[in-house]
C-alpha cells in the first residue's frame, strides 16, 4: 500500500486543471515534487523520527481535493463573528483552501503585505520568486505532496523597519459539507529591523467530516527582524494536521514560535530552524493538551550555524484518557560556531494510566564553548500537593485541574502578546474543565453554521 | 465533635496505630505527645482521610458524622483542618486562586452562592492580618519559596480562612523562631471559641506556654499510654519520655 499513489494518480490526471487554476510560480515546483514522490514512502510508525506516529495511515483516507477551487464559504466572516473587539488584531480566514481578508484587515494598510498567492504573484513577483519554496524541504514527502497540489496559499510580508501596530490573526477554518485534504500553505517574510506578531488559529466546524490540513510554512526573518508565530489547533477529533514549519533566521533576528494544541484528532508539528546569522534569538515553545484519543507529535530541528545564537525550547504535554503525545527534539550545533546557548526541554504531564508520552531529547555539537542543555521527564500528579489541596476543600477534580494548569502555565508566560497571554490562560481553564467550545480559540465566536446543515 | 475508639491504621502493611480513644469536645485543647515514631503525625493523616494509610480498625465520629466514610474533601467542608508539618509547595498555583476555590467548593457544599470577588478580598485582607502575612505572600503561588516561619503562618492563615470546627496543628512549633511561634500561637488563640476545638500535636512544651491545652495525652507505639491535666506537659519536659516508655514497656 502506498497512500502517495492515488495523489500521484489524481495530479497526473488532472495536471492541467491544476496548473491552469494557480499562479505560475507554483507549477514550477511540481515537476521536482512528482520526481520525489515516484520513489517516496509515507513515514510508518516505527521508522526514525515516527516512533508514534503512522503518516501512511492519515493520508490513505479518501479525501476530497478541491482542483476546481470552487468556492465553499463565500464570506467566513459571516460566520465567523468577532467576540473580543479589544485583541484589535487584523483579520483574515481560510475557510477550508481559500484565503479572504476581513474589514479589519485594512488597519494596517500601508505597512503590512498580506495577499494570497494569486495576488503576491502578481504585485511582489521578485519577493515570491525569491523566498517560495525555498526553505521547505522537498525530501519530505509531505512537504512534496503540499508542492504537488497547492494552488493557492498566504503571503504575508513586513517591509525592512516596519512594526506593524497591530498584531495579524489567521483564522482557517475548515467546514466543507465533505471529507477534504487541504494543502495550506504560508510565506513569511520579515525585513530588516521589522516585526510581525501573527495568530494563526485552525478550527473545525462540522465535527462530523474528516479533514487533513497538510501545511507548509516558510519563514524568512532578515537582519535583525522579530517575529512571534502563534500557531494554535482547536479544531476536532476527525481532524488531522501535518504542519512543517520552515524558518531561516539571519543575525540579530529574534524569533518565537508557540505551538499550542488545545483539541485535535491527529496531529504532527515539524518545526526546521536553520539559525544563520551571528547573535540570533530562538524560542521555540509548545503546548499539548491532549485526551480522549488525540494524538500530537511534535518534530523539532534546530541548526546553528552560527556562532554566538541562543536557543530555548521547552514543550510541555499534559496527556489523559487514551491520548498520544510524542516529541523528539535535536539540537544541532555546527563546527565553528562558539558561544552559542542552546537549551531544550520537554515536561510531560501522564494524568492517566493509558496515556502514551514517547520522548526523545537530542544534541549534536561540534565545537567547543557552547552551551547546551536537553531534559526530558514523564511524570504523574503530585499525589502530596492533590491530598494537600483536598484537605482544604478542594475536590480531587478541582484540585487535578488546577495542578494541570499549574504545570503548562510557564509555557503561556512565554507568550509575548499580553492579550493572548491571558486569553490562553482562560482558554486553558476552560479546556481542562471540559467547557471549552470549538470556536472559543481565537477570540471569535462561532454562529450556528447553516451552509452546512 | 470528636470520638475516636479504637482507631487502629497502617502503611504499606506496617501497624502503626494500634488502638487510639480520643474524645475532643468543642471549647478543648487537647495536646498530643510523644517521642519520635509514636504515630503523633500517623493519626493526623488517617484523620484527614490521607490515601497513603489504610484504616485496619475503629471507628472516628465527627459532629455526628463517620468521619472515615468521608473524602478528605469532605472532612474538610465538615469542619476538620489541618495544619502540616510539611506544607506543600505548588508552583504555579497562587494562594488567591487556591483560597478562593477553597472557600467556593466548601459554598457549593453547603449549597451557597460562591463569594464575590471583592467580598473573598476583603476576606483575605482581615485574615491576613491575624498572622501578619505579607500581601505579597499571599499574591505568590501556594507556599513556593516561603520561608518555614512563613509556611506555618500560610497555615494558621488558611485556617482562619476556612473556620474550621477542629484543627489539628502537627508540629506547628517546628523550625519557628521565637517570634514567629508567638505570631502563630497568637493567630490560633484569636481564632479560638467556645464552638471549636484544637488539637496540638508537638514534640516540646515551648508552644504548649502559649496555646495553653486543657487535656495532655501521650502517644506511645501507636497507643495513647497517659492521659492528664496541662501539668503532665511540664513533668515531660522535666523528665523526658523515658519514665512512660519503662513504664509501657513493662506492662508488655
Amino acid at each position: 500500500m502506498n497512500a502517495l499513489k492515488q495523489y500521484i494518480d489524481l495530479f497526473d490526471e488532472y495536471r492541467d486543471l491544476i496548473e491552469a487554476q494557480s499562479p505560475a510560480l507554483l507549477n514550477t515546483l511540481r515537476i521536482s515534487a512528482r520526481e520525489q514522490l515516484e520513489t517516496a514512502h509515507l513515514p510508518r510508525k516505527g521508522s526514525e523520527d515516527y516512533e508514534a506516529t503512522d503518516l501512511e495511515e492519515v493520508f490513505s483516507h479518501d479525501y476530497g481535493v478541491n482542483l476546481n477551487r470552487l468556492p465553499f464559504d463565500a464570506d467566513p466572516g459571516e460566520t465567523f463573528h468577532c467576540d473580543v473587539p479589544n485583541m484589535s488584531t487584523c483579520l483574515y480566514y481560510s475557510s477550508n483552501d481559500a484565503f479572504h481578508s476581513s474589514p479589519t484587515a485594512e488597519r494596517n494598510i500601508g505597512q503590512v503585505v498580506v495577499e494570497p498567492f494569486s495576488m503576491a504573484a502578481v504585485d511582489y513577483p521578485e519577493l515570491m520568486t525569491a523566498y517560495f519554496g525555498k526553505l521547505a524541504h522537498m525530501s519530505d514527502p509531505t512537504v512534496a505532496l503540499n508542492s504537488l497540489l497547492v494552488q493557492d496559499g498566504l503571503f504575508i510580508y513586513v517591509p525592512d523597519g516596519v512594526i506593524p501596530e497591530r498584531p495579524i490573526q489567521l483564522v482557517n477554518i475548515f467546514n466543507a459539507a465533505l471529507d477534504m485534504m487541504v494543502q495550506r500553505r504560508l510565506l513569511i517574510v520579515v525585513g530588516k529591523n521589522a516585526a510581525l506578531k501573527l495568530l494563526a488559529c485552525d478550527h473545525t466546524q462540522s465535527p462530523d467530516y474528516r479533514y487533513l490540513n497538510n501545511q507548509v510554512v516558510e519563514i524568512v526573518a532578515m537582519q535583525g527582524a522579530t517575529v512571534d508565530y502563534y500557531d494554535m489547533e482547536e479544531s476536532t477529533p476527525l481532524t488531522s494536521r501535518v504542519s512543517s514549519i520552515y524558518v531561516d533566521q539571519h543575525e540579530g533576528s529574534n524569533v518565537l514560535i508557540d505551538g499550542i494544541t488545545l483539541i485535535n484528532g491527529f496531529t504532527r508539528n515539524n518545526y526546521h530552524v536553520e539559525v544563520n546569522g551571528e547573535h540570533a534569538e530562538t524560542h521555540l515553545l509548545g503546548m499539548t493538551i491532549a485526551s480522549g484519543e488525540q494524538h500530537v507529535d511534535s518534530h523539532t530541528f534546530i541548526s546553528h550555524n552560527a556562532p554566538r545564537c541562543n536557543s530555548n525550547e521547552m514543550f510541555k504535554y499534559v496527556l489523559n484518557d487514551k491520548a498520544v503525545g510524542a516529541f523528539a527534539g535535536k539540537i544541532l550545533v555546527k563546527p565553528n560556531c562558539p558561544r552559542v546557548e542552546a537549551y531544550q526541554g520537554n515536561r510531560n504531564l501522564c494524568g492517566a494510566p493509558t496515556a502514551k508520552m514517547y520522548t526523545k531529547p537530542q544534541l549534536e555539537i561540534y565545537t567547543d564553548d557552547v552551551m547546551c542543555s536537553h531534559g526530558s521527564a514523564i511524570g504523574q500528579l503530585d499525589e502530596e500537593a492533590l491530598f494537600y489541596m483536598r484537605t482544604r476543600g478542594i475536590g480531587i477534580d478541582e484540585a487535578r485541574r488546577l495542578l494541570m494548569q499549574a504545570f503548562v502555565a510557564d509555557v503561556i508566560d512565554g507568550v509575548r502578546l499580553d492579550v493572548l497571554k491571558d486569553r490562553l490562560h482562560f482558554l486553558v481553564e476552560k479546556r481542562f474543565a471540559g467547557t471549552l467550545s470549538n470556536c472559543a480559540g481565537c477570540m471569535q465566536t462561532c454562529r450556528p453554521n447553516n451552509n452546512n446543515q | 465533635m470528636l470520638i475516636i475508639k479504637d482507631l487502629q491504621a497502617s502503611i504499606e502493611d506496617k501497624q502503626i496505630l494500634k488502638g487510639i480513644n480520643l474524645t475532643v469536645k468543642p471549647g478543648e485543647v487537647h495536646a498530643i505527645m510523644g517521642p519520635n515514631g509514636s504515630g503523633k503525625s500517623t493519626l493526623s493523616a488517617v484523620l484527614t482521610g490521607n490515601p497513603a494509610y489504610t484504616v485496619t480498625g475503629g471507628s472516628v465520629e465527627f459532629n455526628g458524622k463517620d468521619l472515615l466514610a468521608l473524602s478528605p474533601e469532605d472532612r474538610a467542608h465538615e469542619g476538620l483542618f489541618l495544619s502540616f508539618q510539611y506544607p506543600v509547595e505548588i508552583p504555579g498555583v497562587s494562594m488567591v486562586n487556591f483560597m478562593r476555590t477553597a472557600l467556593n467548593e466548601k459554598r457549593k457544599y453547603f449549597g451557597q452562592e460562591p463569594l464575590s470577588a471583592a467580598d473573598f478580598l476583603k476576606l483575605m485582607r482581615e485574615k491576613r492580618s491575624i498572622v501578619q502575612l505579607d500581601n505579597k505572600l499571599a499574591s505568590r503561588a501556594v507556599n513556593e519559596g516561603f520561608s518555614g516561619g512563613e509556611k506555618k503562618r500560610n497555615e494558621i492563615f488558611q485556617m482562619a480562612m476556612l473556620e474550621p470546627k477542629l484543627s489539628i496543628l502537627d508540629e506547628t512549633d517546628s523550625g519557628l523562631d521565637i517570634d514567629a511561634l508567638r505570631i502563630v500561637a497568637s493567630g490560633v488563640n484569636t481564632l479560638k471559641s467556645k464552638d471549636n476545638a484544637t488539637i496540638v500535636i508537638t514534640h516540646y512544651q515551648r508552644l504548649l506556654d502559649y496555646i495553653k491545652p486543657d487535656f495532655v495525652h501521650v502517644l506511645y507505639k501507636g497507643r495513647i499510654v497517659m492521659s492528664a491535666g496541662p501539668e503532665l506537659a511540664l513533668e515531660l519536659e522535666d523528665k523526658g519520655y523515658d519514665w512512660i516508655k519503662e513504664q509501657v514497656d513493662s506492662q508488655q
